[in-house]
């Protein structure tokens, strides 16, 4: 596997943390002592998660020419 | 002499040489952190209801450091893909970025330690447990910042970090003839070092590992780098062979953290 499939698989967990780590915050706030900051924290994370996926996009075609080997 | 499979690969793997061994060196580094993240969940599962710490850990620094990681495997990934398009200059920069993420990972890292070796549990004769950052140490009293008087049955009945939220913290001033004595004379209270409970004492060992991680992936980053960069001139495929090994390893420890973060912080 070269660095360009682990580099995929990276992201990809990343993604998933990031959109995990989002829900987290927002049940957060909406639990009793929730904060503004529960609702930034999750808005900040999922602003994270997306813009893995367009730099997911944007790392395939810049690198399409390069073996996953 | 010249060592065969740096650079071609071999017929038999369809890899050069240095690749087959880093994964073989990965697939014991998974065995390695496989075995301390199962031990967490054994001791975790095991413990009694309500015993496990919950929002011991500041979050906000946590994926601040998550954050930073993220971004180093970013750049190490750009600077691996410079050298493919043969621009060193922009190598150069990229993995200078990725020694800077290490730095501030390291720095944000230490910062916690630091924070857990001042943060004290102090046992008072009346049974009640002071809870908070030890400020001044004088011949006859304590002061704790951030304190705060444990309730063993209210902790009890804690099952989600927002929860310990509802605690209100001050600066508490304790007489040391106030506090407990352990066997021997020494006063009973203790800082929230490895030694302090389970929880410490895996938390210390999972995320000192990955530090260690860090550092080595840190040190081999920066020779290739530095001193070691005049193999771009006598043998750029070999050079950028190199980096993809480091880069590999690089995400390897990235990966780690990015399982780390939510086990140890949110969860």
């Amino acid at each position: 596997m070269s660095l360009k499939a682990f580099h995929l698989v990276f992201i990809v967990a990343s993604i998933a943390l990031a959109f995990g780590f989002s829900l987290w915050s927002v049940l957060n706030y909406r639990a009793p002592s929730g904060t503004i900051w529960d609702l930034v924290i999750g808005l900040a994370a999922f602003a994270v998660g997306v813009g893995l996926v367009v730099y997911e996009r944007y790392f395939l075609k810049k690198l399409k020419n390069v073996s996953y080997l | 002499m010249d060592i065969p499979y740096t650079s071609e690969p071999r017929q038999d793997t369809g890899l050069f040489n240095a690749k087959v061994g880093i994964w073989l060196f990965l697939a014991s580094e998974v065995m390695l952190f496989g075995a301390l993240f199962s031990s967490y969940i054994l001791l975790r599962v095991g413990a009694e209801p309500g015993e496990w710490p919950h929002g011991l850990l500041n979050i906000p620094l946590g994926m601040t450091n998550t954050i930073v990681l993220i971004v180093s495997s970013i750049t190490v990934v750009m600077a691996w893909a410079s050298l493919k398009m043969k621009n060193f200059a922009r190598f150069k920069l990229f993995q200078s970025i990725t020694l800077l993420c290490a730095l501030a990972f390291l720095g944000i890292k230490s910062y916690e330690y630091h924070d857990k070796f001042t943060h004290y549990e102090v046992w008072l004769k009346d049974g009640k447990i002071a809870d908070g950052h030890l400020v001044e140490n004088n011949a006859d009293t304590i002061v704790l910042h951030h304190a705060h008087y444990v309730d063993k049955e209210a902790a009890a009945k804690v099952t989600h970090a927002w929860q310990e939220r509802e605690i209100k913290e001050e600066e508490i001033t304790i007489k040391k003839s106030d506090i407990r004595l352990r066997e021997g004379g020494k006063l009973d209270m203790e800082s929230y070092g490895p030694w302090h409970n389970t929880y410490t004492a895996i938390y210390f060992t999972l995320t000192g590992l990955h530090a260690l991680h860090v550092i080595g992936g840190a040190i081999v980053i920066f020779f290739l780098w530095g001193p070691l960069s005049g193999m771009w001139k006598t043998d750029p495929e070999r050079y950028t062979n190199r980096i993809e090994i480091s880069g590999l390893f690089w995400h390897f420890v990235d990966l780690v953290w990015i399982f780390l973060f939510p086990v140890l912080y949110l969860l």
